[in-house]
């Protein structure tokens, strides 16, 4: 038996019991409890997906109104809440951030296990209200609606406020410990870029998600004791209500996209066996994203009355996103230039991240420009629009970086062929899915529509022909997963030649992560020769 | 310059956006079409690029050494800045156009719009209101300005390119000037409920005189008090009730006149005179078995007294059939 600082974390002091799992205080042992419960949130987010899809195949109703309007609503508020937000930095950021800047674990470990518990307790009483009335406001609770339907409106806020707390304690958690606990030698300027991303994403939740639960708070405070503040028969200001959702929900947006970008700038980097391009420019533009990301929540509402000049800062803000995100995209391609590119699954994703992702972040352009957004506004091209990002961005991301990272988490490898067919799966599937949607909001087809006119028929039948193919791909992924977990071959403790400091022990990695802490001497990607 | 716009514009917009129905429509669609082909050749550099070096640059051995470039000046202003001068163009042309589209004409023709769980009402200063079917004259400004009596709808007529919230409590207005007679469709694109994908109405574009002959046409003329109950209950009702039996939001309306109705709390009443009217002004107070998860709104002071008889011309007579 080897000594215990060599030992797999997932063996350590010989406890692999479900307790264990339960009151561990292991970044990673944490990170795969986050993985396992976001997994189960993204299957049953995606179920109501496909049932919104079949429902849309034609316009002849197959459920009713009601149970739609349901659907849509648990679709939304699963996906944001409990799979997007908390995905790549709950998941991968708590088991990479320690290993990534070398060190034992996280600043406030007690906190970091409290995290998942607020998370878990959020998601239970979220899927309580299916039990108690269910919930049809949409995840965007807009008022007077939400004030007015008969759904329980109050739980799921509740559930909404709990799983916040979630993420705003990991966001403090992964502050102090970027700022505490880097490795000797370790200035922030040689720190992995997911680093950095993960970084810019904490400060946002812990800036922006206090603002969501206090107007999930006034909102109950309405609701249950019928203070006017959203109502505009108590005298309240139901436009209000989404002044404060969106600066919010907008800065949360770039809670879901910014770790996604860390994820493609290590997967460029190592499959390109290069070291990255304008390493400084990606930190400040992501810094840029973040930072404008406080000051764009009004192109939200173009058309909700908002005053001319209002409606123009708006705009002119909102394309200054453009620029950092633009400057990113070209570097990443510029990182393969000269590279030694190899084209392994996770490799594939970050291709894919950058075709989809591209077509999201242009059309968020046009967007932006108010006369478009007028026609496009809470059409289809909106719903392709954000799904372009999140899904062809960060869901891409997170599976590309879930098969890169796997190796470093269970010290086995996926396979190559199923984790390929799963990309190109989910790749082709995903754009028969979204791209129609495109065409549909351009001839002014409305979201949120549980039924349609027989024009919009056609292009519908192809978009739910796609939602089958996305989700055969997720089932592959699902398989491959498994198959690897049971009977993956062993990968070694580098599978990918990685240069960043993760890399750099055992995988999986012992219980403190390293033997010794290492001593940073040099950037994050020294590939050069 | 402009001969290359209307290049564009046959060659794209016309493909994927609805018909365009007034002279700010075409001038979105321009700005549109130089969003698309700059957008569309922004991508093939990045995704064109992005394939050529994966292809040229594959792995070909294992060890291959990779140059050490770490930046490029020139290059990275020339990508921040190329984009930024095209994003400033496009926020600046569509600010040209949002101006216009904000501006009201001083002698618009003027419709009061009220939109509400599911369905729109237009009134015209002729006293005139119709649901669901808006009628409005060709080549003349008409001004739309709408409020809401519950929750946020939004009025959106895709071939005018024109959308806007209608929300409780407060005013807002939007305006066009329709080229070409026709029938448009119009959306509500704020999400209000069960019934929101059905809150559709018809945009009727009139050439001038037809559309003053429609204004001042009385729409009960000629009709029966019981044909026009017919017609009130198939414009404002219809949304919820079919005039058969069949169950839609509420119950259906065949053969109601003497029925008796077996209400929530399991008491019964007979559908008389007052019944009906009750139903429609004061919807909560009887509410049939198994329709208590809806909750109608209330028609008080939207239907006069002669329209509420029209109604129950229309049951007695249906029921005498």
């Amino acid at each position: 038996m080897a000594h215990d600082s060599q030992v797999s974390y997932l063996k350590y002091g010989n406890q692999t019991g479900l307790w264990s799992w339960l009151t561990t205080l292991d970044h990673k042992k944490i990170g795969i409890m986050y993985f396992i419960s976001i997994f189960i949130f993204f299957f049953i987010g995606g179920m109501f997906a496909l049932l919104m899809r079949l429902e849309l195949l034609h316009p002849e109703p197959l459920f009713s109104a009601d149970q739609y309007n349901q659907m849509m609503t648990y679709h939304g508020a699963i996906m944001t809440f409990m799979v997007i937000i908390p995905g790549v930095p709950a998941f991968l950021g708590n088991f990479l951030l320690p290993l990534m800047i070398g060190a034992k674990d996280v600043a406030f470990p007690r906190v970091n296990l409290m995290s998942w518990y607020c998370l878990m307790i959020g998601a239970a009483i979220s899927f309580a209200t299916i039990f108690f009335g269910g919930v049809d406001t949409g995840w965007t609770f807009y008022t007077p609606y939400s004030l007015e339907t008969s759904g329980n409106t109050i739980m799921m806020v509740l559930g909404a406020f709990v799983m916040g707390f979630s993420s705003i304690l990991t966001g403090v958690n992964f502050i102090v410990t970027i700022h505490r606990l880097r490795a000797p030698g370790m200035g922030f300027f040689q720190m992995p870029l997911m680093v950095w991303a993960l970084y810019s994403t904490a400060i946002i939740q812990v800036v922006a998600t206090p603002v969501l639960a206090i107007t999930l708070l006034l909102l109950a405070l309405e609701k249950v004791f019928g203070v006017g503040i959203f109502d505009p028969k108590l005298g309240g200001d139901p436009v209000l209500f989404q002044h404060y959702f969106w600066f919010y929900s907008h800065p949360a947006v770039y809670i879901m996209i910014l770790p996604s970008m860390g994820i493609i700038s290590e997967l460029i980097t190592t499959f390109s066996r290069k070291i990255i391009f304008g390493y400084r420019a990606i930190v400040y533009s992501t810094f840029g994203i973040a930072s404008v990301s406080f000051f764009v929540w009004g192109h939200h509402m173009f058309v909700s009355g908002q005053s001319y000049w209002t409606g123009w800062i708006f705009s002119l803000l909102t394309m200054l996103v453009g620029v950092p995100t633009a400057i990113k995209a070209f570097n990443w391609v510029a990182t393969m230039y000269r590279g030694s590119i190899s084209f392994k699954a996770p490799m594939l994703f970050a291709f894919g991240y950058l075709f989809l992702f591209s077509i999201g972040g242009i059309t968020g352009i046009y967007l932006a420009v108010i006369p478009i957004d007028v026609h496009f506004h809470d059409t289809y091209f909106v719903v392709a629009h954000f799904h372009y990002v999140m899904v062809g961005g960060t869901l891409l991301a997170l599976t590309g970086g879930l098969y890169y990272w796997f190796p470093k988490m269970f010290g086995k490898i996926c396979s190559e062929l199923g984790s390929q067919i799963s990309f190109f799966l989910i790749f082709v599937g995903f754009n028969v899915t979204f791209f129609p949607q495109f065409v549909l909001g351009h001839m002014g087809m409305p979201r949120r529509y549980h039924t349609y006119l027989p024009e919009f028929e056609t292009l519908n039948i192809i978009s739910t022909v796609g939602s089958w193919m996305i989700a055969s791909g997720f089932f592959v992924t699902l398989g491959v997963v498994i198959y690897a977990l049971l009977k993956g071959p062993k990968s070694g403790d580098n599978p990918w030649g990685g240069t960043t400091l993760e890399w750099k022990t055992s995988s999986p990695p012992p219980h403190e992560n390293f033997e010794t802490i290492p001593t940073v001497t040099g950037g994050p990607y020294e590939y050069g020769s | 310059m402009s001969v290359f716009l209307l290049l564009i514009q046959s060659a794209f917009a016309e493909r994927f956006m609805p018909y365009q129905g007034t002279a700010i429509a075409a001038e979105i669609d321009y700005l549109y079409s130089f969003l698309l082909i700059v957008s569309l050749i922004a991508f093939v550099i990045l995704i064109g690029g992005m394939l050529y070096f994966a292809l040229k640059y594959r792995r070909k051995a294992d060890n291959e050494p990779t140059p050490r470039i770490t930046h490029n000046t020139a290059l990275e202003f020339l990508w921040s800045g190329i984009p930024f001068i095209i994003f400033m163009i496009a926020f600046a042309w569509g600010l040209i156009i949002h101006k216009k589209m904000v501006d009201f004409p001083d002698k618009a023709f003027e419709v009061h719009v009220t939109g509400y769980r599911w369905a729109w009402d237009f009134q015209y200063k002729s006293g005139k209101k119709i649901t669901n079917e808006l009628y409005v004259p060709a080549g003349e400004p008409v001004k739309l300005i709408m409020t809401s009596k519950d929750v946020i709808h939004s009025f959106f007529i895709p071939a005018f390119r024109v959308k806007q919230d209608v929300v409780p409590g407060r005013y807002t207005a939007l305006w066009f000037e329709a080229k070409t007679p026709g029938v448009y469709q119009v959306f509500c694109t704020e999400y209000c409920g069960t019934n929101h994908s059905r809150m559709l109405a018809k945009l009727h574009v009139l050439p001038k005189k037809k559309f003053e002959k429609w204004l001042s046409d009385n729409p009960y003329k000629g009709l029966s008090l019981a044909q026009r109950g017919e017609k009130i209950l198939k414009g404002s009702c219809a949304a919820c009730h079919g005039l058969s039996n069949a169950r839609k939001i509420g119950p259906g309306f065949q053969g109601l006149w003497g029925k008796e109705r077996v209400l929530e709390d399991g008491t019964t009443v007979v559908a008389d005179a007052e019944y009906i009217r009750n139903s429609i002004l004061y919807p909560q107070k009887q509410i049939v078995k198994s329709y208590n998860q809806v909750k109608m709104n209330s028609y008080q002071g939207q239907l006069s007294e002669d329209e509420l008889t029209y109604i129950i011309e229309y049951f007695k007579n249906e029921k005498g059939n």
